[in-house]
């Protein structure tokens, strides 16, 4: 273990001093984040728990609720979060091989992509709004009872799906903005140079963070927009 | 984690796979295939999940088989929740 | 009184730097470890004096010191207050964040900003709870179960679901960081292998706290939104089920139990094999046994929920896995019994809980498996049985635990001995006070005396003044150590760096130890409880 001042100098001010090198550092930095993705994989599993039982259990209201979303605005935002991953993917390599201004601009258009989806996620929102499918003291859905007669939907059993629709999708939103908002301080930090292809990990693990908020919305896409559109 | 720099095409590529099973998936959701359209949908979203973990997120590159452990132990624990409560939602009205 | 010695003078953790700020801001983890034990033992008090009420009210069958609503509170906080703010964090944030980087040979864990962050969210839930209590409390029982906590209860429902949310953030870093330490930060030649079972059982600990609590935040977060929103995903009225609710509850919370017992556990390895100057058998099969232990305690949650009207197929399948959960702490119990066989053993304090653990352990424990029983659960569910099973564990198992580990430490955290005799007698205390307690209610449960409730039918009274004169015996044996671990720090004997010659890279350095715990970075070459190297101590301390 290097404890002489002569091996403190020679390492760059980003070490630690409770760590033995560089390498060290890196290594544990990015198991904290996968580990800290697993605990993610958790919290949103209790959700999808949720939604698997309530799915079967009430599968008509869900599919009406499921129809009553925007599907264009759905498959446009997954595609905006494709995109921002491809960002985030170009801006490690960008930082792995030193290029300062490329890294920051990956960075920028990674935030760029990361409002359009919650500005979209935005609209889609207000347009519930304005359907009072908002669960709480004003959510009615006898439009969608009188759209799908042939559905037999409980009212109550709706709110269920909708409950579920905007815990998910809330969360999901949340953790997005808590992504923008760590990539704001990525940007800073590259724009004043601190990332080097030997010190790249904030990009590195703010990227699995942004790839793994992507991946939830994969899979909360076809559950949540894409019930029975076949009818 | 492995210092393999990968080439920005190969990025491209995996983007415009995903973008591709994107429209698949919300294409394929107005063909009737009855209890399958939800099956579809599952396998193709895990298709592109395993897409950006494997490429986006280094996993395949990487000599550290201790990321793929917490991966798949995070992902088997899940399947233990969804799994075993759903053995009593399946059971409930069985005699 | 030792005034003079050149340990007291050398620069050390707690020596190096004074102050509030110092304190407040620092990142090393063992003044972290001193903080949370400060609050720790404030949350311990504050659980406690629910329980003393409780107790009091229970000497009589009638109603007469409190309201019903007024006790719902109490059995519904002190649950809570003694689960979320003290168990679950006691051994891993005060002697596994005090310890893991020492016995690794790391100069601290892997992440020690999150760790202090750690402490002030677990300070911030605290806070937000202490408010809860102080605006009338809650009064769903420790477990929220709804509807009754989302559409019925008229208390803070939700302010002590956030304040427990923000306490199992404190829990998923600290599990967190010992993952990540554990794997990334052992000193060279420190294999896993070579590792003290202490490490392997925080390490299992961790794991549960990484998968399990993250369910629980969610589960409480949707709680919260139902309370708030008038949603219905819990309420039968309107199409949900509650026991949606109760399968994501005991999802975290029976792991919870053993993110409580396996830190006991993890002490009482290092004591045993200490005092008995031995390796401790079966050293592998202990080591995975944590880790069974972690993983099988996933697969058993709805045995809390036997009664509750999940289909008797997934009744059956749960009772199966409750049996095999008990295998691998079966396991450890064998292998420290064995252990002690033709060992040399002393009876100092830390031994004395040690012991008390594996009797008051194995009761619950097999007392645990009676509730396994299908047709018994029927019978004991929601009595005093199972009260008395879980406190045998949680009290005789991870308190004692705790106790007898922070006795075995006190010299290596703050450089003083503790006053033996008294610890001694605080033990015995602590045992005879705790049995006292506690067996009645095996009894009262058995013969139907239902929990939660405050009133019961007056022949269960004398089992009840049994149990609440056993309550007031073991009170003193919980505050005598609080006074004499705090005379200790003054006048206490000046520790040796090993005074008990025990085995384990913490005892290799100074007590206390430096801030960065070691003059220089350890080499391990040696096994574990290499005790046939290392000569005893020419007395164990005995100081009166």
């Amino acid at each position: 273990m290097s404890d002489s001042p002569i091996a403190v100098e020679q390492h760059g001010p980003e070490l630690l001093h409770h760590f033995a090198d560089a390498e060290q550092q890196r290594d544990a930095a990015t198991l904290g984040m996968w580990l800290f993705l697993a605990t993610e994989i958790m919290f949103f599993g209790g959700m999808f728990c949720a939604y698997l039982i309530y799915r079967f259990w009430y599968y008509n209201e869900f599919a009406a609720g499921s129809r009553s979303l925007d599907i264009w605005l759905g498959t446009i935002n997954t595609a905006v979060l494709i995109c921002s991953s491809l960002t985030v993917a170009l801006g490690v390599r960008a930082a792995q091989m030193g290029k300062r201004k490329l890294l920051v601009f990956l960075l920028l258009l990674t935030i760029v992509f990361g409002f359009a989806f919650l500005g979209i996620k935005g609209v889609e929102w207000y347009d519930k709004y304005k359907e009072h499918h908002i669960p709480g003291n004003s959510f009615n859905v006898d439009d969608l009872v009188r759209d799908y007669p042939q559905l037999h939907i409980d009212p109550r059993h709706e709110q269920i799906y909708f409950s579920l629709y905007f815990a998910m999708t809330g969360l999901h939103a949340l953790h997005m903005i808590i992504g923008v908002g760590l990539f704001v301080f990525l940007t800073y930090y590259a724009w004043k140079g601190r990332y080097t292809p030997k010190y790249y990990t904030p990009v590195e693990i703010g990227g699995l963070y942004w790839h793994f908020v992507d991946i939830v919305w994969i899979y909360l896409f076809p559950l949540l927009y894409l019930i029975d559109r076949h009818r | 984690m492995s210092e393999h720099i990968m080439s920005s095409k190969f990025y491209y590529a995996i983007w415009i796979a995903l973008l591709c099973l994107t429209v698949i998936t919300a294409a394929v959701s107005f063909v009737d295939l009855g209890p399958f359209n939800a099956v579809v949908a599952l396998v193709i979203a895990t298709v592109k999940a395993l897409l950006v973990v494997l490429f986006f997120m280094h996993v395949k590159y990487t000599s550290e088989k201790l990321t793929k452990i917490v991966i798949v132990s995070a992902i088997f624990w899940l399947f233990l929740l969804l799994a075993l409560s759903m053995a009593d939602y399946a059971t409930r009205l069985w005699t | 009184m030792a005034t003079v010695a050149v340990t007291a003078e050398r620069e050390n953790y707690l020596n190096q730097e004074y102050g509030i700020r110092s304190w407040l801001l620092t990142t090393d983890h063992k003044r972290i470890a001193l903080l949370y034990l400060a609050s720790i033992t404030f949350f311990f008090f504050v659980g406690g004096f629910f329980a003393l009420l409780i107790r009091l009210e229970l000497l009589t069958p009638a109603g007469d010191l409190v309201q019903a609503d007024t006790y719902n509170k109490l059995f519904s906080m002190h649950g809570q207050v003694m689960i979320f703010f003290f168990l679950i964090p006691s051994i891993p944030a005060v002697l596994g964040n005090f310890l893991v980087p020492l016995m690794i040979g790391a100069k601290d864990l892997a992440f020690p900003r999150i760790n202090l962050l750690s402490w002030y969210l677990y300070i911030i839930a605290g806070v937000i709870y202490v408010h809860c209590i102080l605006t009338g409390g809650v009064d769903t029982g420790w477990t929220f179960y709804t509807p009754f906590s989302t559409a019925f209860s008229n208390t803070s429902v939700i302010e002590a679901g956030i304040a427990i949310f923000i306490a199992g953030f404190s829990s998923i870093l600290t599990g967190l960081n010992f993952v990540v330490t554990i794997h990334r930060m052992r000193a060279p030649g420190m294999t896993w292998s070579r590792l003290p079972l202490f490490i392997w059982a925080h390490y299992a600990t961790s794991i549960i706290q990484l998968l399990g609590t993250p369910v629980l935040a969610i589960t409480l977060l949707l709680v919260v939104f139902e309370r708030a929103f008038n949603l219905g995903i819990f309420d039968p009225n309107r199409g949900g089920d509650p026991l949606l609710f109760q399968h994501l509850f005991w999802f975290y919370s029976h792991p919870a139990v053993y993110i409580m017992i396996l830190p006991a556990m993890a002490v009482e390895s290092e004591v045993v094999a200490c005092f008995t100057r031995k390796r401790i058998f079966g050293y592998n099969f202990v080591a995975m046994s944590s880790i069974a232990i972690a993983v099988f305690g996933f697969l058993v949650w709805a045995h809390h929920m036997f009664v509750a009207g999940i289909s008797l197929y997934s009744a059956l399948i749960f009772s199966i896995l409750s049996y095999l959960v008990a295998v691998p702490s079966a396991i450890k119990v064998f292998n420290w019994t064995a252990t002690m066989y033709k060992g040399s053993i002393s009876f100092t304090t830390p031994m004395l809980y040690a012991f008390g653990f594996i009797g008051l352990f194995t009761m619950g424990g097999l007392t645990g498996l009676f509730l396994s029983a299908l047709g018994i659960d029927v019978h004991v569910h929601d009595t005093y049985f199972v009260i008395a099973h879980f406190h045998y564990i949680m009290v005789g198992g991870a308190v004692m635990g705790y106790l007898g580990g922070l006795h075995f430490w006190w010299p290596k955290i703050s450089g003083r001995m503790y006053p033996e005799g008294w610890g001694r007698l605080a033990a015995l205390l602590v045992f005879a006070g705790f049995n006292l307690t506690f067996f009645p209610q095996f009894i009262l449960g058995y013969m139907g005396m239902p929990r939660r409730y405050w009133q019961y039918p007056p022949e269960f009274q004398v089992l009840n003044v049994l149990s609440t004169a056993g309550s007031t015996i073991l009170a003193v044996g919980y505050v005598l150590p609080m006074i004499y671990f705090l005379w200790s720090m003054r006048y206490g004997k000046i520790a040796t760096d090993n005074p008990w010659g025990a085995a384990g890279l913490e005892w290799k350095t100074t007590s206390p130890p430096p801030t960065f715990n070691f003059e220089e970075g350890p080499e391990v070459t040696w096994e574990a409880y290499n005790y046939e190297e290392i000569p005893a101590p020419a007395e164990v301390s005995v100081e009166r």
